[in-house]
């Protein structure tokens, strides 16, 4: 190869990749959720404990059977988080900011943006227009990059299962009852309406309604209207919500974005480097076989085959 | 076996079914209500309304501006001034039983301009309604201290007769 050819195709590759970028709006963390997609808004003022979330998303998931019964409190003396024999778990948080405990559920909080979905290289989840974020076990190759992926540590792994194991988590009822325009079996049972199923877009509105009819008892915040670029469970609290075990250092953008540029330099690398240490390798060896054979040089590159 | 869908359902028709007796204003007030739209999980709720009335006295604490009495909450106050009696004040006249239903959810979200667009369903607003009252009081907050479960609650929470056989060593026989 020739100096100037070398040279030539660095160029090329240089502008291919610089159209590549120009073009990299696609994508772009501006999708705020489906229209007519449900969410819960989820009052931790209301919730007592009851644990009755948990059996109904047990009974609901044909779940395997819990290791203590679902009215034991003892669960609470440690955190919990979603496994693959529950899709729900309340947590307590002995915070007297709040004047008594604050109990918290737990579950898949759907995305607009999921992380989990991004993270997918096999396409195994989706985004249903429903607002669920559902997922194809028979898709699902068990690899965990999901549960690397979620903000929210919610997806869960079948251990269990040594020949299949797969990613489980809570799809909001979507087989058995969303997709039915009803309720999650957890909103249904609980006795405290902590959960308020609804259209998102309205249950954002209901949560700043609550908080301004009542200011003394919220903190001004609905968890999930903006972080990770919204969710579909939505929260309000009286406690600030770090308190109470909610990550509030994950931002406002979808996770999608924090991927999205680097992705962008793949195609980059992908077509420059090859060029370029290929020159750098022929640059190399072309000066190294100058200074051996001095002038001799011409007549050793150019007979190639 | 019934699902959870089933057995609401079923303990709304029951509630339906039996016979609540009608609140009238002052002249028919019952001593005592069955509270039952659970009755599939729970057994039903022997409701002392006579000794709630001594020990509250303020019917609205409850029944809001349904009875005629002046509401004290602020926020109701702005509208419910000078509100009369209604003709039924039964918490389940005005509180579905299945809030968030396709219909309910249809029906709340078309009408814009109706004020209460975040009105708790019947268990919600019972169990606002109590435990809030109960926590400040000196009234029963266990979930059981209320609420016995029938045989299917406790195939529901795995618990009782069909709770998790313990692990090897501690036991013969769990959950009892």
């Amino acid at each position: 190869m020739k100096r100037r050819d070398f040279l030539k195709a660095c160029m090329m590759c240089g502008a291919a990749t610089s159209l590549g970028i120009s073009n990299k709006a696609w994508g772009a963390g501006s999708f705020e959720g489906y229209p007519d997609g449900m969410g819960v808004l989820v009052d931790l003022t209301r919730c007592v404990g009851c644990r009755s979330c948990e059996a109904a998303c047990n009974k609901e998931q044909n779940l395997p059977a819990p290791q203590v019964p679902f009215d034991d409190k003892s669960v609470f003396e440690e955190k919990r988080r979603p496994t693959e024999a529950a899709y729900t778990v309340v947590n307590k948080f002995d915070d007297k900011q709040g004047g008594g405990p604050v109990y918290r559920k737990v579950q898949c909080n759907h995305c607009n943006e999921p992380a989990c979905l991004t993270s997918c290289f096999v396409n195994a989840y989706t985004k249903t227009k429903e607002g669920a974020v559902i997922y194809n076990p028979k898709i699902c190759v068990g690899c965990r990059n999901c549960m690397i992926a979620c903000p929210f540590n919610v997806p869960g792994y079948s251990y269990s299962s040594a020949f299949n194991p797969v990613v489980k988590k809570c799809i909001f009822c979507y087989d058995t009852r969303l997709k039915n325009g009803k309720p999650p079996a957890c909103v249904e049972i609980c006795p405290q309406e902590v959960l308020t199923f609804g259209h998102r877009n309205e249950l954002i509105k209901v949560g700043h309604e609550r908080i301004r009819e009542t200011p003394d008892k919220y903190v001004d915040h609905i968890y999930g209207e903006k972080e990770v670029g919204g969710t579909g469970w939505l929260y309000l609290s009286g406690v600030t919500f770090d308190r109470v075990g909610f990550d509030t250092t994950l931002g406002n953008d979808p996770i999608i974005s924090n991927v999205k540029e680097f992705l962008g330099t793949v195609p980059m690398v992908l077509s420059i480097w090859p060029a370029l240490f290929t020159g750098f390798h022929l640059l190399s060896t072309r000066n190294k076989d100058h200074s051996d054979h001095g002038d001799s040089h011409s007549e050793q590159e150019d007979p190639k085959p | 076996m019934y699902s959870v869908r089933n057995w609401l359902i079923s303990g709304v028709v029951m509630l339906a079914l039996v016979s609540a007796p009608t609140i009238g204003r002052g002249a028919n007030v019952p001593d005592s209500i069955n509270i039952d739209p659970l009755a599939k999980l729970y057994e039903k709720v022997k409701f002392n309304h006579a000794k709630h009335i001594s020990l509250i006295k303020d019917c609205a604490e409850c029944h809001h501006h349904t009875t005629g009495t002046q509401v004290q909450e602020k926020n109701c106050v702005r509208c419910h001034k000078n509100s009369e009696a209604k003709k039924t004040v039964a918490c389940r006249s005005c509180h579905a039983a299945t809030p968030f239903s396709a219909e309910v959810l249809r029906a709340k979200e078309s009408d814009r301009w109706l004020y209460h667009q975040d009105k708790p369903g019947l268990k919600g607003a019972y169990h606002q309604s109590c435990i809030g009252c109960h926590e400040k009081g000196k009234g029963p907050t266990g979930c059981k201290e209320c609420h016995a479960l029938t045989k299917a609650g406790e195939e529901l929470y795995r618990t009782g007769e069909f709770a998790p056989r313990p692990a090897p060593g501690s036991g013969k026989h769990g959950g009892h």
